[in-house]
C-alpha cells in the first residue's frame, strides 16, 4: 500500500484499526523525504530521528488503547514556528543557527496532539515573498514543473504536501503566504480569522495581519489539522476567546440558501481565458449544490495592495528591529563599536527583500512622513473592511481567483519586486480585514494547477470548509498528484 | 516619488542598516518603484474615516498578576552569540578612564 497516497483522514482511520503502524507512515515519508526533496528542497531541517521516535511511542498508545487525538499522522511545520531545542530559522541567514528556547503554542499543540513532526519546512525570509526564491537556504522549486516557483511564503509547507512528503502542514499568511502557494502547487489552503490560531512563538513579520494555518490535500484534511492547532491563547494579547467547536463538524450537511458573492472590481482585472473559465465551471459546480451567485461591488479594493505595502512594512520595521547580533542570530566579525555591530549584523545577516521592507517601514513612519503614508493607509484600511462588512450583509461568502496566474518561472519576477507583490493583489484583502479564506485547487493549465478562493465572514471558517468539502466531493483537482520519481 | 541619497541614508541609519556604496542606485530605485504604489492612496476620501490598527478592534486583555515562569537567564542565553557571567557581551560603549 502506497501509505502517502492516503489522505490524512484515511490515515488516522488506518492508524485506528491498526492496518499500519505510525512508524510504517513515518518512516516511509522520510524515504521519501530522502529520495524526492533534493529535488525540491522544501524542507530546511528533517527531524529523522525525533520522529521516529514520536511514532514509536504513538504505537505503543494505540496498541494500548489509549491514542491522543490525532496521534502518530506526521506532518511538517514551516520554519516560523518556534520549536523548542530544533533550529528555528524563518529562512534567513539572521536565524541560521537559532535553536529556540521554547515552542510556539502552534508547536506545543500539535506535540499534544500526538502529531509526528517530520522537520521544518522551507520559506521565503522572515515570510517576505511569493516565489520562495528569499530563502537564505535555497529555492524551493514546484513539485508540478520543477522550473517554476510553488509560490510562497509558505513555499516549502505547500510542495511538501503536493509532492507527498509529508501528510500536512502548517503554515502562516500575512498577505498570501497559504493561499497562494496552495494555489500553485495544486493544495488546499485555509487562512483563519485573525486571532484564532495563537501568534506566540509565530516569528512575528507584521503583527496585525499575521495568521497561522494550515495546507492540506483537502478541505476535510485541513479542517482536522486547523481544528488541532486552533484556540484561545493568553500568551497571545490578540488570541480570541472564541468556541472552536465546529470546525470540521458537518462538512457533509447541504446547505441552504447559500449566497456567494462574485466582486466585480477582482474580475475586471485582466486574467486570463482558462482562468475565468475554470472558476465559470466551479460557479456551475455551486450552483447544483444549491448556491446562488450574486454580483457585489468592493469599491475601496483597489487600495488592499498600497495599504499592505505601508502597514506590512511598518510593522516589519518595528518587529524586526529585535535583531541586533546581541541576544540571538546572526552577529557580524569583529564589531569596531555597537553602532557598527548593529549596522553591519543587519546587512549581513538580512537579505535584500527583508531589507527593502524594512527600508520602506522605516520610511512610512519617520517623522514627516507618518500621516501622509501609515495613518493616511490605516484610514483606507478601514475602508476596504467596511467595504467587506456592506457585502456580507448580502452575502455569506465571496469568490475570486486565488492569484492573477498558474505558477510562473524562477527568476521571473525578481528583477522588479513590485511585479512580485501583485501576486497577492486577491489575497492581501482578506488579510486586512482579518477575514477567513481559503483556496481550493479548481483546475489545471498546461501541467499546472489553478486556484480559486473564497473569503468568509468573521470566524465562519466551518462554513469555508463544508463549501470547500462539498466542491471536492463533486470536482477531483484535489486529487491529481505531481510525477516526481 | 523621489528619494534623495540624503533621505534614502538617513532611513537607512533610523533602521540601522549598513548599505554598501555600490547598493545605493539600485536600492533608491527599488524604493522608489514601491513608494510609486501609494500615490492612488491620495484620491482615496478618507474625511471622517477612524483609522485602524487592528482586525480586531478588542480591548487588550490583562492576565493575572502571577509567576508564570521562574528565571531560564541560562535557557534564553543559550542562543546569543556572545555572553559572559550571565550577561550579553557587545563593544565597549563607555570610554575608559584616562
Amino acid at each position: 500500500m502506497e501509505l502517502h497516497k492516503l489522505s490524512l483522514k484515511e490515515q488516522l482511520q488506518g492508524l485506528r484499526e491498526l492496518s499500519f503502524s505510525s512508524q510504517d507512515l513515518t518512516s516511509n515519508y522520510l524515504n521519501r523525504i530522502k529520495k524526492i526533496d533534493p529535488k525540491i528542497n522544501s524542507f530546511i531541517t528533517v527531524l529523522e530521528e525525533d520522529a521516529m521516535h514520536q511514532a514509536e511511542i504513538a504505537d505503543k498508545r494505540y496498541k494500548s488503547g489509549n491514542p491522543l487525538k490525532l496521534d502518530g499522522i506526521p506532518i511538517a511545520q514551516k520554519d516560523i514556528f518556534c520549536t523548542k531545542g530544533v533550529l528555528t530559522t524563518c529562512g534567513s541567514k539572521m536565524l541560521h543557527s537559532f535553536k529556540s528556547p521554547y515552542s510556539s503554542t502552534v508547536s506545543e499543540k500539535i506535540e499534544k496532539m500526538g502529531l509526528v513532526s517530520l522537520g521544518k519546512t522551507n520559506m521565503d525570509e522572515f515570510a517576505m515573498g511569493s516565489s520562495n526564491e528569499t530563502s537564505y537556504f535555497g529555492k524551493v522549486n514546484n513539485p508540478w514543473n520543477l522550473e517554476c516557483v510553488p509560490g510562497g511564503s509558505s513555499g516549502g509547507s505547500a510542495s511538501c504536501v503536493a509532492a507527498g512528503l509529508a501528510s500536512a502542514a502548517t503554515a502562516t499568511d500575512t498577505g498570501g503566504s497559504i493561499r497562494q502557494p496552495a494555489s500553485l502547487c495544486g493544495m488546499t489552503g485555509i487562512k483563519p480569522t485573525y486571532g484564532r490560531v495563537s501568534r506566540f512563538g509565530m516569528i512575528a513579520f507584521a503583527s496585525s495581519l499575521d495568521q497561522g494555518g494550515v495546507i492540506a490535500r483537502s478541505a476535510e484534511d485541513a479542517a482536522i489539522l486547523l481544528q488541532a492547532i486552533s484556540g484561545y491563547d493568553p500568551k497571545d494579547s490578540t488570541s480570541l476567546d472564541v468556541s472552536q467547536e465546529g470546525i470540521g463538524e458537518n462538512l457533509e450537511s447541504k446547505f441552504k440558501g447559500l449566497k456567494i458573492g462574485l466582486p466585480k472590481e477582482f474580475f475586471e482585472k485582466d486574467l486570463p481565458d482558462y482562468l475565468i473559465k475554470s472558476l465559470k465551471e466551479a460557479q456551475k459546480v455551486f450552483i447544483n449544490l444549491g448556491a446562488e451567485f450574486v454580483d457585489v461591488s468592493l469599491p475601496n479594493i483597489n487600495l488592499s495592495l498600497p495599504v499592505y505595502y505601508i502597514v506590512a512594512p511598518a510593522e516589519c520595521s518595528a518587529n524586526l528591529s529585535r535583531y541586533d547580533g546581541v541576544r540571538y542570530g546572526y552577529r557580524c566579525e569583529n564589531p569596531k563599536d555597537l553602532e557598527d555591530l548593529y549596522m553591519r549584523t543587519r546587512e549581513e545577516g538580512f537579505g535584500d527583500e527583508v531589507k527593502r521592507r524594512i527600508l520602506i517601514g522605516t520610511y512610512v513612519l519617520s517623522a514627516g512622513y507618518y500621516d501622509a503614508y501609515y495613518l493616511k493607509a490605516q484610514k483606507c484600511r478601514q475602508l476596504i473592511a467596511n467595504d467587506f462588512n456592506k457585502v456580507f450583509s448580502e452575502v455569506d461568502l465571496i469568490m475570486s481567483p486565488s492569484t492573477p496566474d498558474t505558477a510562473f518561472k524562477k527568476g521571473e519576477k525578481l528583477k522588479d519586486p513590485t511585479e512580485m507583490y501583485l501576486q497577492d493583489i486577491f489575497t492581501i484583502p482578506a488579510n486586512l480585514a482579518g477575514l477567513p479564506a481559503i483556496s481550493v485547487p479548481c483546475g489545471f493549465e498546461k501541467g499546472l494547477p489553478l486556484g480559486m478562493q473564497l473569503i468568509g465572514k468573521s470566524l465562519d471558517e466551518n462554513l469555508l470548509l463544508k463549501v470547500a468539502h462539498q466542491f471536492q466531493g463533486i470536482t477531483k483537482w484535489h486529487e491529481e498528484r505531481p510525477e516526481l520519481k | 516619488m523621489d528619494l534623495t541619497d540624503k533621505e534614502l541614508e538617513e532611513i537607512a541609519y533610523l533602521a540601522r542598516i549598513n548599505i554598501h556604496e555600490d547598493k545605493m542606485q539600485s536600492l533608491k530605485n527599488e524604493l522608489e518603484a514601491i513608494l510609486n504604489l501609494f500615490k492612488v492612496l491620495n484620491d482615496a476620501n478618507t474625511t471622517d474615516v477612524e483609522p485602524m490598527s487592528h482586525p480586531a478592534n478588542v480591548f487588550q486583555p490583562l492576565r493575572k498578576d502571577e509567576v508564570t515562569e521562574t528565571d531560564e537567564r541560562e535557557a534564553l542565553q543559550e542562543p546569543a552569540p556572545l555572553t559572559k557571567s550571565g550577561l550579553f557581551l557587545v563593544p565597549q560603549v563607555i570610554d575608559e578612564e584616562s
